[in-house]
C-alpha cells in the first residue's frame, strides 16, 4: 500500500483549507508505517492452534481490546508455531502478529529477553538499542515510534503479556487472565 | 453563503474570539498545530477568571475556614460560604444549607449510596439505567452487596433514549426506594426526560438522584422545576477546578441521613462516649474542605452566569447540529446515539478503524477527542461496541473547529479504507 497523500503534506481539497491545513497531520502516519498496517489488516498468524500446548490471553480494560494466543512447542522446548486472535486497534493487532512471529524458535527465557529489549525501545526510543539488540528485535522495530506515543504503548504490550502467559499455561488450565 | 458563515454571523454567545481569549490554553499548540480541544465532556478548560480567583486567594486571602477568629479566616470563610450561595442560585435550590461540597460527582453519589443507602431496607431496590457512567453504577453495586438491596437496570432504546415504558414497569411493584439516573449521557449526549422520570418515580414512592455532571454544563438546571430529590455535579466540567463537586439534596433527606465521613468540621460536640453532628450542610463536610477549589468553582459559576447558560446551550446546539450534519456526510462513519433531545457530546465509530487509532491520528493534527469506553462499559456492551471516539463541545468551540474535525476524519477514513 502507499501512504495517502493527505498524511504526507499535501492537503486534499476542502472548503475550509486555512484551519484544516494548519491542523493537517503530516507526521501522523509515522506510527502507522506500512508493515504495521499490513499486519493489522492481513495478519499472517491469525487463528487458533488445534494442537496447542500453551494458551494465554489478555484484555485491556480501558479499551476492551483482547488478545488470545496459542503456542505449540517442540521436544527441545522451543516454540514451533504460534497463532493469535486479536480484537483491537491497528497497533495491538499488528503487534500481536509480529510478536507471534517473534516467539517462534524461542523459549520463555529468550522471549523475556525480547520483551525487555522491546520495553527499552518503547521507553527510550529505538536509538537506545545497540545494533545487536535492534537485530534481535527484528520486525518489531516497526513499532519503534510508540516511544513518542506513551498512551499507546499498552496496545503493543498486551500481546506480550498474552504470550508470556501462554508460555506457562496449558490449554484448558484455569488462569486469571493477563489483562 | 456557507452554513458555517451563517452560523458565525448569528453566534448566540456573541464574540467568540473574545470569549476564547479568556482561555489561555487555547493559544497552545500541540504537535506544532493549533489546539482544537473537543474533549470538554471529560474535563473543560479553565478561563483566566477561574485561574486568577484561585491564585488570588492563595496570594492575598487565605486561611482555614470555619474555625479562625482572625481576619484572614473570616474573609476566607465568607468567600468559601459565598460559593454555596452561587451554587444555590445556579441550580435554583431552595436553600444554601442543602448544598454540600464534595470532591466530585463520584464522591457525591458515594455519599448518597452510603448515607441514604443505609436507610434502605433489604428487599428494596435502586433503579439505574443502561447509560450510566461507572460512577453511577459501582456505588450501587457496593450498596447491593453490603445491604442486600436489589439493583435494577432500565434499558435504553436503539436511538439511545431511556425506554420509559420499561422504566415505568420496573417501578411498578413499589419496591424501588431510589432512582439514580443521568440527566445527560456522557457517551450518547442524550438528555433524559428528568421531570417525567421524577414524576413516575414519585408516583411509585421512589426518590430520585440525577447525575448532572454533563447536564449542568450545557443547559440551565432548576432542581425545583425538575422535582429532584438529589442532584450531583462536578466543578471541573463546568470550567472550574478539579477536586470540588456538589451534592444538592432536600433538607428532610439530609436531616434523616447519617453522616458520610467523620472528622473535624462535621461535629457539634465530641466526647469519648459520643459525638453529635453539626448543622446542615456541615454534617456532610468532614475535615478541611477544598477551599481554593471551591473559590475556583465560584468564579466558574460567575463566568457561565455572565455568558448565560441558555446562550451556551444555544451555541452548543448549533455546533452539535452542524457536527451531526458533517459527520453524517462521511462514508463509513456512524454516529452512536440519535436521541431527539441531546447535548454537545457525539460518539462515533469508523468502519475498519479502531477508535484509538482515529484519536491518535486526530491528535497528531492537534485535535483532542476521547476514545475508549468512556467509563460506561455496560452501555458499550449494550450497543455491541468495545469503544467509540467522542467529540464534545464547550463554550469556546467554533463551527470552524467542527469543520476541522470533519475534514480530518475524512482523511483518517481514507487512511483506513
Amino acid at each position: 500500500m502507499c501512504w495517502p497523500t493527505a498524511w504526507t503534506g499535501s492537503v486534499a481539497s476542502s472548503p475550509d483549507t486555512v484551519l484544516s491545513e494548519a491542523n493537517a497531520v503530516p507526521d501522523g502516519a509515522s506510527l502507522y508505517r506500512e508493515l504495521v498496517m499490513t499486519r493489522a489488516r492481513r495478519p499472517e498468524r491469525a487463528g487458533a492452534l488445534d494442537d496447542a500446548d500453551g494458551e494465554g490471553s489478555g484484555t485491556n480494560p480501558l479499551c476492551g481490546d483482547t488478545v488470545q494466543v496459542w503456542l505449540r512447542r517442540g521436544p527441545d522446548g522451543l516454540v514451533q508455531d504460534a497463532r493469535h486472535r486479536t480484537r483491537g486497534c491497528a497497533i495491538c493487532a499488528a503487534a500481536a502478529d509480529l510478536v507471534a512471529d517473534a516467539v517462534v524458535g524461542k523459549d520463555a527465557g529468550a522471549f523475556a529477553l525480547l520483551e525487555r529489549r522491546f520495553g527499552t525501545m518503547l521507553q527510550d526510543g529505538p536509538e537506545a538499542l545497540s545494533m545487536g539488540d535492534r537485530g534481535a528485535i527484528g520486525f518489531l522495530l516497526a513499532l519503534g515510534d510508540l516511544h513518542e506515543y506513551p498512551s499507546r504503548r499498552k496496545c503493543a504490550l498486551l500481546p506480550f503479556s498474552a504470550v508470556r502467559q501462554a508460555l506457562v499455561h496449558r490449554p484448558g488450565e484455569p488462569d486469571g487472565g493477563a489483562g | 453563503m456557507s452554513d458555517a458563515a451563517v452560523l458565525r454571523r448569528g453566534n448566540p454567545i456573541g464574540d467568540i474570539t473574545a470569549l476564547r481569549a479568556d482561555f489561555p490554553i487555547l493559544e497552545e499548540r500541540v504537535h506544532g498545530k493549533p489546539l482544537v480541544f473537543l474533549d470538554s465532556a471529560a474535563s473543560a478548560q479553565k478561563p483566566v477568571q477561574v485561574i486568577d480567583a484561585m491564585a488570588g486567594a492563595m496570594r492575598a486571602q487565605y486561611a482555614n475556614v470555619h474555625r479562625g477568629l482572625h481576619w484572614m479566616s473570616e474573609r476566607t470563610t465568607e468567600a468559601y460560604e459565598g460559593v454555596r450561595d452561587k451554587v444555590r442560585v445556579l441550580i435554583n435550590a431552595p436553600s444554601r444549607e442543602e448544598v454540600v461540597f464534595t470532591r466530585n460527582s463520584t464522591e457525591a453519589i458515594n455519599l448518597v449510596a452510603h448515607s441514604f443507602g443505609s436507610l434502605l431496607k433489604p428487599g428494596q431496590a435502586v433503579l439505574i439505567s443502561e447509560m450510566e457512567h461507572h460512577a453511577n453504577i459501582v456505588p450501587w453495586q457496593m450498596l447491593r452487596d453490603r445491604a442486600g438491596i436489589e439493583l435494577r437496570v432500565a434499558p435504553v432504546t436503539e436511538a439511545g433514549e431511556l425506554d420509559l415504558e420499561a422504566f415505568a414497569a420496573l417501578l411498578a411493584d413499589g419496591r424501588v426506594g431510589l432512582v439514580a439516573i443521568t440527566h445527560m449521557s456522557n457517551v450518547l449526549g442524550t438528555v433524559t426526560p428528568a421531570a417525567r422520570i421524577v414524576a413516575l418515580a414519585h408516583e411509585a414512592g421512589a426518590r430520585v438522584l440525577l447525575d448532572g455532571s454533563q447536564a449542568v454544563v450545557h443547559r440551565p438546571v432548576d432542581v425545583q422545576a425538575l422535582g429532584a430529590d438529589f442532584y450531583v455535579f462536578t466543578g471541573h466540567k463546568l470550567y472550574g477546578p478539579t477536586g470540588i463537586g456538589v451534592l444538592w439534596a432536600r433538607r428532610e433527606l439530609l436531616d434523616a441521613m447519617p453522616p458520610f465521613m467523620g472528622g473535624g468540621d462535621m461535629i457539634g460536640t465530641v466526647s469519648f462516649e459520643r459525638s453529635t453532628w453539626a448543622e446542615l450542610p456541615h454534617k456532610f463536610e468532614a475535615g478541611t474542605p477544598a477551599i481554593i477549589e471551591a473559590i475556583g468553582l465560584g468564579a466558574a459559576i460567575d463566568y457561565v452566569q455572565s455568558i448565560g447558560l441558555d446562550r451556551m446551550q444555544a451555541h452548543e446546539a448549533e455546533l452539535t447540529e452542524h457536527a451531526l450534519r458533517r459527520l453524517d456526510g462521511i462514508d463509513g462513519l456512524r454516529v452512536v446515539g440519535r436521541a431527539a433531545e441531546r447535548g454537545g457530546v457525539i460518539s462515533f465509530t469508523m468502519e475498519n478503524a479502531h477508535a484509538h487509532d482515529v484519536a491518535t491520528l486526530l491528535d497528531r493534527g492537534g485535535i483532542a477527542v476521547r476514545a475508549g469506553n468512556h467509563c460506561a462499559e455496560p452501555l458499550m456492551r449494550r450497543l455491541g461496541l468495545s469503544s467509540t471516539a467522542r467529540a464534545s463541545f464547550g463554550v469556546y468551540n467554533t463551527v470552524e473547529e467542527v469543520d476541522v474535525l470533519a475534514d480530518s476524519l475524512d482523511r483518517v477514513r481514507g487512511f483506513f479504507a
